[in-house]
């Protein structure tokens, strides 16, 4: 007996099977917003019952962060948030200027053979672990730095500044590159027949051009800096001092967070507060990766 | 005259910055593999920590490294896989799909110690798995899945229209396109960003500090559901937590190595499968 096809019945049953397996993969679809709300208001729910005790302002108006304190304890977040800007900011100092004009050498200047080295150099510079990276700051960037600057160790806001820059640096070059690779070539051509030699070309031509794309690479490298924690938390002192001093020992979010989570007890005040921190840190992370996620849209929008 | 020594100066800046990345990340490696590789032995990656972590090898630390990424692995890729099939294959360009990408682009730049606060409160607390093998590679799970999503997703982009619309044209429903055409084609490329996603979640230590990782354990773990030791954790407590650190630096530097070298590795062998598909693609 030979099949003709299927009946209406199967082609129900198919269709109605077909639905299903849509709906399936509809609902993991659907996971990654799931997990970002639960995030955000988990976060939020866990911190809540710490800042209706305590209130904002003592959050937000001070810099004394001492939970364990025996007399008053002080939830103060003004000394973490200022150290982690410190590290970011300083870690931005190094990578930057740095990144770019790698970026810049990889898309314009460098040979081939040099390209053939440096691509591979950056991936494996982004794939080696945080802890490692924090474990060389301790082992190599600190002696160098407390017999450089004359101080009894190097476990303080440089340290962590110049490691941070390490890890963002495979970051600003790579997407850097590309936005640099984006610019048209006739924009180029256009610079040189007017006259213009090569470096004014890259300096007023291709890294304007790339502007929106290299800024929204920065943006991404500061958040992985902002996020950062086991760098920070081996290299920079952990000290929890209001200072602007990039010599003095810091304590960043992330690194309070770290330290004191495996410390506290479930459900006190103290565990509430680091979810507060963990909720500012969450905040600080998603609006600066929203911003170059809106630069990176509206500038491939552009280019097309 | 003047132009011409602007330019050599730039090209000149240019070439040094080149020049101190590579240089940073040969710094890097060269002191971690000349003083790492005095202490590997076979019976350093084979034996457990001695007198208070002095001596002795690392296995416990290894194993829990990969226990850990099984879970993460059998958590993280399927789900990643649908979802990515959900985006590439069914999704049509609507708001909510527009809303789903943005989330997961956020997803990937969250904190990886935001990721650890998560674990605690839904699998430590909430579902009961405690401090555990399990928790901890649901953390990571939960931290590698952006990446497993862009990776499968990319993976899918390099199947051609024509294989998927050949099967739509003699009669075949979408989802037996997908698993007879679609599928088969992109699943090295989706093995491909799998292992990166391993690689860094290997190498992860903040989100485990507080769902499972252990500071030292006698035996070995006996279940998903007992505590660990973990490689990037032994590194981080050999250098700065343990009684006397200067003792215990070759260690932490062998420990270093093997970190360093299993992620290296990893990565490695998912660019030569890229590389290897990629060339198939083509031929």
């Amino acid at each position: 007996m030979e099949k003709k096809g299927l009946t209406f019945r199967e082609v129900r049953g198919q269709k109605i099977k077909e639905f299903f397996i849509k709906q399936f993969f509809f609902v993991n679809g659907l996971l990654a917003i799931l997990i970002l709300l639960g995030i955000f208001f988990l976060l939020f729910s866990k911190g809540y019952p710490a800042l209706k005790e305590l209130g904002w302002k003592s959050f937000l108006l001070s810099a004394q962060w001492n939970p364990t304190s025996f007399e008053t304890p002080r939830y103060g977040i003004l000394s973490l948030i200022n150290s982690t800007l410190m590290v970011t900011f300083g870690a931005l100092a190094f990578a930057v200027p740095l990144g770019v004009a790698c970026a810049a050498f990889i898309s314009e200047v460098a040979p081939p053979r040099m390209r053939e080295i440096l691509k591979p150099t950056v991936e494996v510079l982004a794939a080696i672990p945080s802890v490692v990276v924090g474990f060389l700051g301790i082992v190599l960037v600190n002696p160098i730095l407390s017999s450089l600057f004359n101080i009894s160790h190097g476990l303080n806001a440089l340290n962590g500044s110049i490691l941070l820059a390490i890890m963002a640096l495979p970051t600003i070059i790579s997407l850097s590159e590309d936005a640099l690779k984006a610019v048209p070539k006739t924009y180029k051509e256009a610079s040189l027949a007017l006259g213009a030699n090569q470096w004014q070309t890259i300096v007023r031509v291709s890294i304007p051009s790339a502007l929106s794309g290299i800024i929204a690479s920065i943006m991404l490298g500061m958040g992985r800096a902002i996020g950062e924690t086991m760098t920070v938390l081996m290299a920079t002192g952990n000290a929890r001092a209001l200072t602007f001093n990039f010599l003095d020992p810091i304590q960043t979010m992330t690194a309070t967070i770290a330290i004191e989570l495996g410390e506290v007890p479930y459900n006190t005040t103290h565990y509430y507060a680091l979810f507060i921190i963990g909720f500012f840190l969450f905040l600080m992370t998603f609006l600066v990766n929203l911003v170059s996620d809106i630069i990176l849209q509206k500038y491939q929008e552009v280019e097309r | 005259m003047k132009r011409k020594w602007s330019e050599k100066l730039g090209f000149f800046i240019l070439t040094v910055s080149g020049i101190l990345v590579v240089a940073i990340l040969g710094v890097i490696l060269f002191d971690i593999i000349s003083k790492g590789s005095s202490v590997i032995s076979w019976e350093f990656l084979t034996q457990p920590p001695r007198e208070g972590m002095t001596k002795g090898g690392i296995f416990p630390a290894i194993l829990g490294t990969f226990l850990v990424s099984v879970i993460t692995v059998t958590f993280a890729v399927p789900l990643g896989m649908f979802a990515a099939i959900y985006l590439h294959e069914y999704a049509r360009a609507s708001r909510l799909t527009r809303l789903i990408r943005l989330s997961i682009r956020n997803l990937s730049g969250v904190p990886s110690i935001v990721y650890g606060l998560f674990g605690v409160v839904i699998f430590v607390q909430m579902l009961n798995f405690g401090t555990s093998i399990l928790s901890a590679g649901l953390t990571l799970g939960l931290l590698t899945l952006p990446w497993t999503i862009t990776a499968c997703e990319e993976a899918l982009k390099t199947v051609p229209k024509s294989y998927r619309e050949g099967a739509l044209a003699l009669g075949a429903t979408q989802w037996c396109t997908i698993r007879t055409n679609v599928l088969p084609y992109s699943i090295p490329g989706m093995l491909t960003g799998t292992i990166l996603g391993l690689a860094r979640a290997a190498g992860e230590t903040a989100p485990i500090l507080f769902t499972g990782a252990a500071f030292f354990l006698p035996h070995l773990p006996k279940s998903i559901f007992d505590q660990f030791m973990a490689l990037p954790y032994h590194l981080y407590i050999l250098s700065t937590q343990h009684h006397s650190i200067t003792l215990v630096r070759p260690i932490a530097y062998g420990t270093a190595l093997v970190l360093l070298a299993l992620v290296l590795t990893l990565s490695f062998a998912a660019i030569m499968i890229r590389y290897r598909y990629r060339k198939k693609m083509k031929g």
